[in-house]
Order: structure tokens, then C-alpha cells, then sequence
């Protein structure tokens, strides 16, 4: 297990320490566990915008698609098991229904199931359709599937449209809610970092980090490149559908616009993050993505009104001076630290070096 | 003269109303060295794509080891075992040496599951092998990138041989190499084809080279072909003397 994610003691120690500090922070803080886990959610958000983005060199603007599926499927899903999901829709919160708690239980376990395959149904399709785009026709046309995501959303009557969906009423007491969900974020981040980490040691990193160098040599070597990117951008669907499940339920209410698929907010924070960390490096999308929420919070607490300048010119700054990120600058100064695989036995490890 | 392994029947192509390739009609030779010149803008490129699959052709047919390939795609062809080398060198310039090798693997029949397995030790030593073999052992760990350009022509020329090719089509593989390298370069390409048995079919325009490299050369000009034989009988030949001296 440890050989195949490629952790020494020392790293496992450090990720022993990290796991502890995220167990023990909705205790230090528990005014702030929603927050802290929507911080696990941003995580998860920059680690599946770098397998295209980074990894692949596929800029994809709607990723924030799969997010609002999932959360969708989840939603409907639940309903559906107990009530007549347009009739409970229609009623937009007006009438109060109860879901016991296995009834909730239930739902919520098959609505995250769904809400991780229906994603990976649809990125399987779109990416039929998109991936004959390459560069900025990629980025836009994603970026319109899910902007048009959002408008058939709001005016599809079933779903709620854009009066939104109530979710149904976590049974746990107040404080068990937010625990609850801190420690299912958690855990779905988690569980992508691991997944990722295995995945970036196979051949299918080599591949995709291929196709993003140079796709026409790719295809020339005879790599099946629709096959790769197929399985990239699935990936990526699959565990944003479960971010998007999870966090509707923790917010309680949902609609298109602003919760399920906000383009312009999420959307591009996976983007900016990702960046700030470093794209095509496992941990750049960690770093950037704290680094992002802690500037987030600071700006949101003390230049409210200012907070998406302050935004803005962070983004700017980072993609004009410093595009490499924070993880790609380390790399450039210590590329031992860098160094490939295991597999490579230690005496043949780089002395020379990497980027010019 | 053994079996082609390519043969090319009557090709046309052209880009909107240039006609790169007219009614061209070649084979190359299995176990061969065969070469290919003409003049700048005589279509050997285009020739070369129409070949790989790079874009579809107007008419004739393309065979390789006798099946029809004239409709099917790049990645299908070299699948099959007809492998290209690109005239501005192409490598994976973010990727090291080592990894630029490993990813050219052959993927001929790798499924679906091969994608997320590791690479085998056996793999890796094959790897170091062909580095050594182009002499860029000592940079395995250096980004592509940051290579020279006639080390990025070694390298891309270590990644075809990787993907372990039936025939390689090579769009000039001295332009731009430091001239006291290139008798290196012959001398491998020479090995290639002996020792490894992949046929090699070469674009070229440095006639030392040429002439000292291939058994049988094709003459190109204004897209059709003008005259074909071995090396003494080309150089001799008074219509490639004139394509070249433009007594057109």
C-alpha cells in the first residue's frame, strides 16, 4: 500500500499529521465547521481541476457542471425514494415533509452513489462531443455546457427550476449536522488525494502529461489519446459529483444559479487555485487551494465590498508574474525533490537536474 | 528485391487549388534504406502525411504489408507499425528523458486496464538502453526541453525505436545537427536497420548523407515523381540535377 502511493515514513508521518489536524479542527473551531468543510470541498475542487487542467493541459471553464449534477442527482434521488419528487418541488418548502432518519440515511447514500455516476455518464458523452476542441475552444466550450447547465436547471419545473430545491432536514441534532458533513467532505477530499496519488504513479500520468505537451506526437506514437482523456475528465467528474452531493445537503437549500452551477465563483476558484498552487503537481492544487481560502476568508472579513478586487488582482498577479505557481517555483529551485518514481533504483537518481 | 512493406498506388492530394502530390506512385522495400529528395515545396512532407494518415488523401491507394490504410486515422497507423519522426522535432518537452521514452512504449495492443499499470524494471532497462544507444544516457534525468536540437533528434529518434516500428518514416533527420554528428547519426540509423530490422524510409536533402545511407532513392519534384533508382544512378541523373539547379 505505502510502495504503491509511494509514501517513505517521513512523507506517511507528515500525512498522519495533516489527518489529525483536519480531525481535530471542527473541535478547536466548531463555529467554523461548515466553513472548514466547504475548505475540504475547495481542495477537491482544485485537485479534479488539475487532472485536465494541469496534468493534461485541458483548460475546462465548467467543471462546476458535474459539481451541480451531483448535487442534483443527490437531491432527487433522496426525494424520490420517499415522495413524488415534482409534487414535493412544486411546493418549494411551503409544506413541511419529514423524512425519518433512515429514510434520510438511505437516500443520502444512494444520491451520493448516483451522484458520482451520473457525472462520469455524462463526462463520458460530453467528452465525445468537446474533446475535438483543443486549447481556447476547449475552455470556451465547456464553459458554455455548463452555463447552459444552469439555464435548463432554472427552467426545468421538475427539479424545482430556479424557486430551487429545500433538501430534506438532516435528523441528527444541530451541531451533529455540521460534523457530520465536515467528516463526509473530508473524506471525499481525502479520498481523491489518495486516489490521485496512486493514479499519477501509473502510465496514465505519463500519458496525459503527454497529451498535454504535445498531442499530435502523441497520436503520432499511436497513444489512444480519446481513450486517456476520456478517463481523465471521468475522474474528475466522478468525485465532483460527490463534492456537489455533499454540499447541497450541508447548505440546506439548492438552486442553479448561485449554489449548483455558480460559473463565476467556484467555476473559475478551481481554476485560480490551482494556479496559485502550481498546476500539474499533485500537491500545487493542496497548497493553492488553502492558501486561496485562508485570502478568501481574510478578504470576506476585512475588505467586504472589496473582496472580488482583492480576488482579482491576486489572479492577475499570479497568472502575469508567477505562473508557475508556488509548487511549480519549488520545483524549479529543488528539482530533487522532484525526482521520479520509485522504480528508479536510488544510485541512478538525477544529479543534473530539471527545467533549464 | 524483397516484398514492399509500403506501397503507394497513384496518390493525389491538394490543399485548395496547390497540388502537393500528383499521381504519385512508390514502394518501399522491406529490411530496405530508401530515400526520398527533391527540391523545397516538392511535396515529400506532404507525402509523408498522406502516408501516416495525417490527412486524407484525393485519390490512389497506400498500403502497408499489403492492407489498405489510405482511410484509416494516425493513431491506427501506428498501431499497426509505421511510426513518423517530425521535421521540427517533436518531443514531450515538459517530461524527462527517460519518461519520454517510457510513454512511446508500443501501443498496439495495450487495453484499456494497461493504462493504470507501472512500468516493468525491464521496461525501464530498455529505456536506459536506447538512451545510451543515442548517446543521451547522461541526460536521461533532463526535462526534453532543455535539450539542444540536435539532442532533441536523438531523443525522438530513441522514441520511435522504443515503439519497437515496422517502418519508420524519418522527415529529415540531419537538418540542424552539428555536421561532425552526423556521421554518429548514420551510423545508428545504419544500426537501426540491421540490428533492429526496421525498415527506413528517409526524407533528405544533405546528398552526402543521403547517397551514403539509402539503397534506392526516389526524386520528387512539383509534386510528381521524377526519378527513382540507386544512389549512383540518381546523382547522375540529369532531371534531378536540373529540378535541384532550377533549369526547370
Amino acid at each position: 500500500m505505502s510502495l504503491r502511493l509511494g509514501l517513505t515514513p517521513r512523507s506517511l508521518t507528515g500525512h498522519l499529521l495533516l489527518l489529525a489536524a483536519g480531525v481535530a479542527a471542527p473541535f478547536l473551531f466548531p463555529g467554523h465547521t461548515i466553513q472548514l468543510a466547504v475548505f475540504w470541498v475547495f481542495v477537491l475542487f482544485a485537485l479534479t481541476w488539475d487532472i485536465m487542467g494541469g496534468q493534461m493541459g485541458y483548460n475546462s471553464l465548467g467543471n462546476i457542471l458535474f459539481f451541480g449534477l451531483g448535487m442534483y442527482v443527490c437531491a432527487v434521488a433522496q426525494i424520490a425514494i420517499v415522495y413524488d419528487v415534482a409534487q414535493y418541488t412544486a411546493a418549494s418548502g411551503a409544506v413541511r415533509v419529514d423524512f425519518s432518519p433512515k429514510e434520510y440515511y438511505q437516500g443520502l447514500a444512494l444520491g451520493v452513489v448516483l451522484a458520482a455516476l451520473v457525472p462520469v455518464v455524462f463526462a463520458v458523452v460530453l467528452s465525445w462531443i468537446l474533446f475535438g476542441l483543443r486549447g481556447p475552444y476547449y475552455a470556451i466550450g465547456t464553459l458554455g455546457v455548463a452555463i447552459a447547465a444552469a439555464e435548463l436547471t432554472n427552467s426545468w419545473n421538475y427539479v424545482g427550476g430556479g424557486m430551487g430545491i429545500a433538501m430534506p432536514v438532516f435528523p441528527g441534532g444541530p451541531g451533529m449536522r455540521e460534523r457530520f458533513f465536515y467528516a463526509a467532505c473530508m473524506a471525499a477530499t481525502i479520498l481523491c488525494y489518495l486516489f490521485l496519488r496512486w493514479l499519477y504513479r501509473t502510465r496514465f500520468s505519463l500519458a496525459i502529461n503527454a497529451i498535454r505537451d504535445d498531442e499530435d506526437k502523441a497520436e503520432a506514437l499511436g497513444l489512444h489519446t480519446s481513450r486517456y482523456k476520456m478517463v481523465a475528465w471521468s475522474v474528475s467528474a466522478f468525485f465532483l459529483g460527490i463534492a456537489g452531493a455533499l454540499f447541497g445537503n450541508m447548505t440546506g437549500f439548492i438552486e442553479p444559479m448561485e449554489t449548483a452551477f455558480p460559473t463565476l465563483t467556484f467555476g473559475i476558484f478551481m481554476v485560480a487555485m490551482t494556479l496559485l498552487g502550481g498546476k500539474g503537481t499533485l500537491w500545487g492544487p493542496v497548497i493553492g487551494s488553502t492558501l486561496f481560502y485562508a485570502l478568501r476568508e481574510l478578504t470576506w472579513t476585512y475588505l467586504l465590498g472589496w473582496q472580488y478586487i482583492a480576488l482579482g488582482v491576486l489572479i492577475i498577479v499570479n497568472v502575469v508574474y508567477f505562473q508557475q505557481g508556488i509548487v511549480g517555483w519549488l520545483r524549479q529551485r529543488r528539482p530533487q525533490w522532484f525526482a521520479p518514481h520509485a522504480e528508479t533504483p536510488a544510485d541512478k537518481r538525477l544529479e543534473t537536474g530539471g527545467k533549464a | 528485391m524483397s516484398a514492399p512493406v509500403i506501397e503507394v498506388r497513384g496518390v493525389a492530394k491538394a490543399f485548395g487549388g496547390v497540388v502537393a502530390n500528383h499521381d504519385v506512385s512508390l514502394s518501399v522495400a522491406d529490411g530496405s534504406i530508401t530515400g526520398l529528395i527533391g527540391p523545397n515545396g516538392s511535396g515529400k512532407t506532404t507525402l509523408f502525411n498522406s502516408i501516416v494518415g495525417q490527412h486524407p488523401i484525393d485519390a490512389g491507394s497506400i498500403r502497408f504489408l499489403g492492407q489498405e490504410i489510405s482511410r484509416l486515422n494516425v493513431q491506427q497507423i501506428a498501431r499497426l507499425g509505421m511510426l513518423r519522426t517530425f521535421q521540427q522535432t517533436r518531443v514531450f518537452s515538459k517530461m524527462d528523458c527517460v519518461r519520454n521514452l517510457l510513454i512511446s512504449l508500443p501501443h498496439r495492443d495495450s487495453e484499456w486496464k494497461d493504462m493504470f499499470r507501472r512500468y516493468p524494471a525491464e521496461v525501464m532497462e530498455r529505456a536506459d538502453g536506447l538512451l545510451e544507444f543515442v548517446g543521451l544516457y547522461s541526460k536521461r534525468m533532463q526535462i526534453a526541453g532543455s535539450l539542444s536540437f540536435g539532442q532533441q533528434k536523438l531523443l525522438e529518434f530513441a522514441m520511435a525505436l522504443m515503439n519497437q516500428p515496422r517502418v519508420l518514416l524519418l522527415d529529415e533527420p540531419t537538418a540542424g545537427i552539428n555536421p561532425t554528428l552526423i556521421n554518429g547519426l548514420i551510423d545508428r540509423l545504419k544500426r537501426a536497420n540491421a540490428e533492429f530490422g526496421i525498415t527506413l524510409f528517409v526524407i533528405e536533402h544533405n546528398m552526402r548523407v543521403i547517397m551514403n545511407l539509402a539503397s534506392h532513392i526516389y526524386c520528387m519534384s512539383h509534386g510528381e515523381l521524377l526519378a527513382d533508382g540507386p544512389p549512383a544512378s540518381i546523382q547522375d541523373d540529369q532531371r534531378v540535377i536540373d529540378a535541384y539547379l532550377g533549369a526547370h
